[in-house]
């Protein structure tokens, strides 16, 4: 993938790629420090069919969101050497009987041998949660387990 | 005490005049520009009420709006900015030259005005509005378009050819020989080399010659600089407009910042009033003669900027639409027009026909320019349909 940075004489710089479905995604970061998230239109790839004034913890909210798949993704790749381990992503529904309570009360170790590597929580990864870290609904946790385990677990997230 | 309360109430009068008119302007989505070269030619000579006693005061505020016009243009570019937009984009910016150049310059010839009137009408004709153009870009959403770069960077060149065009004008309008006029553009050339190299280098001192963390300081020595090298560089008849442009590169960075920001409420006011001055010292009786030659440069010349535009996209690989809205979105002339056409009439060696045409033209432009940018996709789209339909 070929990010493309092109200078914007008098206002700043744009940094922008183009995605497998056709779409040009960037960011055009202006020089008296603003942001711009811009989506091209579908038919027309030169024009942008979305602008986004974004601030700075707009932005970094913003690049926590699509960094948590990434954070899976390095998990993932960590044990691909251990045969039989994965890692999922699991969402703390809102009617989950978790929502609210402690990390420690699902002794999620203990019964499905999985380990909880780290919570999503509005665009901010939380990495090793202690067991007294609090769920809230739709928290993602990031799980580490056998397909098994991580079903197992899955099931208990939105069981008890 | 009484002339000083009739030029107060004037002034009064003018200014709040085109803050009425400046809204209007912003309401219809068009430059107020051309609102404020009207009401110019309402108050001037030959309209409908002329004014007296505030002369003194509109010709130097008048000075100094040129050159804060100019100082900001400058100070939004870094030199870094310059040099590789200048890389990227000379061909298309001689396109542009010649393209748009020489409907002026023929149309000059044609009504008798001479090599003179032609090279002033030339430069008329050529040099886009940056300041319509960018504030266009801005408020149709259009930052992040593939051609939105092709188009700065063609302001960028027509920028920096402004650098070397006004000090030659200068020079041929004071009427030096063919010698003298080589000498100005030697100096200017030289001259622009120097302050670039010293920006790229240096950039960082001559900021920290104005700066200051006090903002009424920081005022003084800006303006101070800014007059002063303006100053000294229409004596070594380089053009003032040029020294202040010049100025605003050299000073970089985050005082760059500073100083845009403090400075644009200045240039807005100064500038309005060099507007007026110029609708002041224009006729209005001399513009229905010629009109009609207007309206055909007017013409020409919006289709000569879509086709470079429409070439300069082309080039950098944008689709068709991305061409036609590139080429649109420099049709608009405005303020530098003006200011080419200012020098020429203060210089009184070009007729007063050429102030009555150059304030029609841009009249037009300055309207048409923000029209086209808008309505080019709309009725691309509606022309490709009735073609698709009729085959």
């Amino acid at each position: 993938m070929d990010v493309t940075v092109t200078p914007l004489p008098g206002l700043g710089t744009q940094q922008d790629f183009t995605t497998r479905s056709g779409h040009r995604i960037g960011v055009i970061t202006y020089r008296d420090g603003r942001f711009e998230l811009i989506v091209s239109d579908h038919e027309d790839p030169d024009k942008v069919a979305a602008s986004v004034d974004l601030t700075t913890t707009e932005t970094s909210a913003l690049a926590n969101l699509l960094g948590a798949p990434q954070l899976v993704a390095q998990l993932t790749e960590q044990q691909r050497e251990v045969a039989g381990i994965t890692t999922w992503q699991l969402p703390v529904a809102p009617n989950s009987p978790y929502d609210g309570r402690a990390l420690g009360e699902t002794e999620m170790r203990t019964r499905t041998s999985a380990s909880i590597v780290a919570v999503v929580r509005g665009g901010t990864v939380h990495p090793s949660p202690r067991p007294d870290f609090h769920f809230v609904a739709s928290d993602l946790v990031v799980v580490v387990g056998t397909i098994d385990g991580l079903r197992a677990a899955s099931e208990i997230l939105e069981k008890g | 005490m009484h002339d000083t309360a009739i030029s107060l109430i004037e002034l009064g009068a003018v200014f709040f005049g085109l803050g009425i008119l400046g809204r209007l302007a912003w309401k219809i989505g068009v430059s107020p520009i051309p609102l404020y070269l009207l009401g110019g030619l309402a108050f001037g000579t030959g309209g409908l009420i002329p004014l007296h006693g505030i002369q003194p005061f509109t010709h130097i505020a008048s000075e100094l709006g040129v050159v804060l016009l100019l100082l900001l243009l400058g100070l939004e570019y870094s030199a870094g900015e310059l040099v590789t937009g200048l890389r990227r984009s000379w061909l298309a910016g001689l396109i542009d030259i010649v393209l748009n150049a020489v409907p002026g310059a023929l149309v000059a010839l044609l009504l008798g005005w001479g090599p003179i009137g032609a090279f002033t009408m030339a430069g008329v004709t050529y040099i886009s509005s940056s300041g319509i153009v960018a504030k266009v870009l801005g408020d149709l959403g259009r930052l992040g378009n593939r051609e939105t770069p092709v188009i700065l960077s063609i302001l960028v060149f027509e920028d920096l050819a402004m650098a070397v065009y006004l000090p030659i004008l200068t020079a041929v309008l004071a009427g030096v020989s063919f010698l003298g006029g080589l000498t100005a553009v030697g100096v200017s050339l030289v001259v622009i080399t120097l302050v670039l190299v010293i920006a790229l280098r240096f950039g960082k001192y001559v900021s920290a010659l104005v700066d200051s963390p006090d903002q009424e300081v920081f005022l003084l020595r800006l303006l101070g600089a800014a007059l002063l090298v303006a100053g000294i560089a229409s004596e070594l008849q380089v053009s003032a407009a040029v020294g202040s442009f010049l100025l605003g590169i050299a000073i970089s960075g985050s005082t760059a910042v500073n100083a845009s920001r403090m400075l644009e409420p200045l240039r807005d006011l100064f500038a309005a009033l060099f507007f007026v001055v110029f609708g002041l010292n224009t006729d209005p009786s001399q513009i229905p003669p010629v009109l009609p030659v207007a309206l055909l440069l007017a013409v020409a010349t919006c289709a000569t900027k879509v086709l470079t535009g429409w070439l300069a996209a082309r080039m950098q690989g944008v689709g068709r639409m991305g061409q036609l809205r590139a080429g649109a979105a420099l049709v608009a002339r405005g303020e530098f027009s003006i200011v080419i056409a200012g020098l020429a009439l203060a210089s009184g060696a070009v007729t007063g026909e050429l102030a009555a045409l150059a304030t029609a033209y841009v009249l037009l432009m300055a309207v048409v320019g923000p029209v086209a940018a808008r309505v080019v996709e709309p009725v691309a789209r509606m022309f490709l349909k009735r073609l698709s339909s009729k085959a």
